[in-house]
């Protein structure tokens, strides 16, 4: 499994109830189904994701994130899970708030626009960055809501969202302890385990 | 006949169950006994796991696959049905059954009441989804299938998939329900009632008995199809099909003008009155209506649910109006908060509510990734 994947695993209880955002090929889902029997669903609007899906046996539920999640009840889910995708909805603020309305617990994990590279092309060329975190180029991106480690939890903070456990990780999914020195430097992806603060 | 290919399953005959026993139905009359006819493609396995149940819809019958003896044209659902295709007859045997009430040869309107001599006509009783699925419960029985690996329909198929999964919770391991509601909206009764009444109210239907006094109301039955039809189509589908073409005559010149639209629908209201029976059509229609498996549970889908253990796959097509998505969105919804597995696609078409039974490679590939899921985990792989 990815190692991003792998330490949103890592989180869930067995037998909670888990809602996946922009699932993917299923992968996370499937992993809980099978070794944390989670009742767990996943949302995501691409058709050949959602046939990969059906063919493995996950939950998948054919749902644009950018139209919210009206349709779920306040604190159905234990664990809301959202990987690599909260650059691309169109209302992150949104979003995030109803993440933490529809599951007690979140975990959202993004590349981090604040990565010395970024910063080093922004500055030093002149240039959106391109790297391997962040491959498109500016015109062809989905990545439209961008962010630093430092952005994300200023917006947690707006959201009185606590943050119960952070972790940093380089492009090799590695967490090297210089990393920490300086995380929204060092850090290519971020990984927030969040919860309400009352 | 053509030629069957490699894909179809052929040459297939219907076969008949005979139910000698009374009958309760839902409404508190009793049948003295019942016929269905239905028919098979593929075999039962030795651990009879792999069995499919078919529903039909409101103008389906039991003959879904194949070709019957001297017919050119195969089943209706004959591209979703057979060797390779996404209900794989090389692994799957699949049942698909005439409904009570139906004209197709399972007891209904046509049929001899034993208590006059005469066809029942418009004194066969109202029979329910839930008779209907308890029909097929008994005929299961007589096939010694216990469970069914999966249920499936599309419309008021889907429905008897849906009532399956809540009246027989252990016999049902999947439920696929396409291009259906957990009840109709007022403008969907409305459709229905237009149609009733275009066929009540026609001089030949006779309070009902037309048969005994040899009419037909082949007048109110085409208008019943045609405004059927028109709901189950998309506008830009129609647009696309027929757009403003003529068929005959010239608007320039004052005179007939007939639209290529109007010559289809004529067409196929025409060959409608030789196929269906009008008792038929009010009794399907009503059945329709009435369908709400949460009256039980005072109005509560999700409490209806709870006792459901199947798997389900839910799927809608964007261009159907009549069965649209948001009706199959509440049913998951329902489905996700009694935390039941279900998954969802709609399935992008022009095609209406009609797209059912098309064959759309989105919607095929779909059906066939689950139903080949379902097929490993509990037939090849039956787990401890």
């Amino acid at each position: 499994m990815r190692p991003d994947l792998q330490l949103v695993a890592n989180l869930i209880q067995p037998h909670t109830r888990v809602l996946d955002l922009g699932c993917g090929e299923g992968e996370l889902l499937d992993n809980l189904q099978r070794e944390k029997s989670v009742i767990g669903y996943g949302l995501d609007k691409d058709e050949d994701n959602i046939r990969i899906c059906l063919a493995r046996g996950v939950n998948v539920i054919e749902q644009d994130l950018d139209r919210g999640l009206g349709n779920f009840e306040d604190n159905a889910f234990d664990m809301v899970i959202m990987t690599e995708t909260i650059q691309s909805v169109k209302e992150p603020r949104g979003l995030l708030k109803e993440m933490l309305r529809v599951g007690r617990e979140c975990v959202v994990t993004f590349p981090n626009f604040g990565h010395w590279r970024c910063r080093l092309q922004l500055a030093g060329q002149g240039k959106m960055p391109v790297s391997e975190h962040l491959p498109h180029r500016w015109f062809d991106t989905p990545n439209i809501h961008l962010c630093t480690f430092s952005d994300f939890e200023s917006l947690c903070a707006d959201l009185h969202m606590r943050v119960i456990q952070r972790r940093v990780v380089n492009q090799q999914h590695d967490e090297r302890s210089f990393i920490n020195l300086a995380p929204n430097l060092f850090g290519s992806y971020g990984f927030y385990h969040l919860g309400s603060t009352t | 006949m053509t030629a069957p290919d490699a894909t179809s399953v052929g040459l297939v005959s219907p076969l008949l169950f005979q139910y000698k026993q009374p009958f309760a139905l839902q409404n508190g009359t009793v049948l003295p006994s019942f016929d269905l006819v239905y028919e098979t493609y593929g075999e039962l396995n030795q651990a009879k796991s792999n069995a499919v149940l078919i529903c039909h819809a409101l103008s389906g019958h039991h003959h879904a696959a194949g070709y019957h003896q001297g017919d050119r044209k195969p089943g209706w659902w004959e591209h979703c049905i057979g060797p390779g295709k996404a209900m794989d007859t090389n692994k799957l045997f699949v049942v698909s059954v005439n409904n009570l009430g139906g004209c197709h040869g399972s007891t209904g309107p046509r049929s001899t009441n034993p208590d006059t001599g005469q066809p029942y006509g418009p004194e066969f009783p109202q029979v329910v989804v839930k008779d209907w699925v308890a029909s097929q419960a008994l005929l299961a029985n007589h096939l010694n299938i216990d469970h069914f690996l999966a249920v499936v329909g599309g419309s008021l198929g889907g429905m008897q998939a849906l009532q399956w999964s809540i009246d027989f919770p252990q016999r049902v391991h999947n439920a696929v329900l396409i291009a259906t509601a957990a009840k109709l909206t007022a403008q969907n009764i409305a459709f229905n009632e237009i149609a009733r009444q275009a066929i009540t109210t026609d001089p030949d239907y006779r309070a009902g008995n037309y048969r005994i006094e040899d009419t037909n109301p082949d007048r109110g039955l085409m208008l019943a199809r045609m405004i059927g039809h028109v709901t189950y189509l998309s506008d830009d589908g129609m647009a696309n099909r027929f757009g403003r073409e003529l068929k005959s005559g010239d608007i320039d010149n004052a005179g007939d003008v007939e639209f290529q639209v109007e010559s289809y629908l004529h067409h196929q209201g025409r060959s409608f009155t030789q196929r269906f029976d009008a008792n038929t059509y009010l009794l399907m229609t009503r059945a329709l209506d009435f369908f709400d498996p949460a009256r039980e549970t005072s109005g509560d889908l999700v409490a209806a649910f709870e006792q459901a253990q199947a798997r389900f796959l839910v799927m809608s097509f964007t261009t159907d109006w009549r069965f649209s998505p948001e009706r199959s969105k509440e049913i998951v919804d329902a489905l996700i908060a009694a935390g039941k597995d279900v998954a969802s696609t709609v399935i992008d078409s022009e095609h209406g509510h009609d797209s059912f039974l098309l064959p759309i490679d989105r919607y095929t590939s779909a059906l066939r990734a689950y139903l080949d899921h379902a097929y490993n985990v509990t037939v090849r792989h039956k787990g401890p």
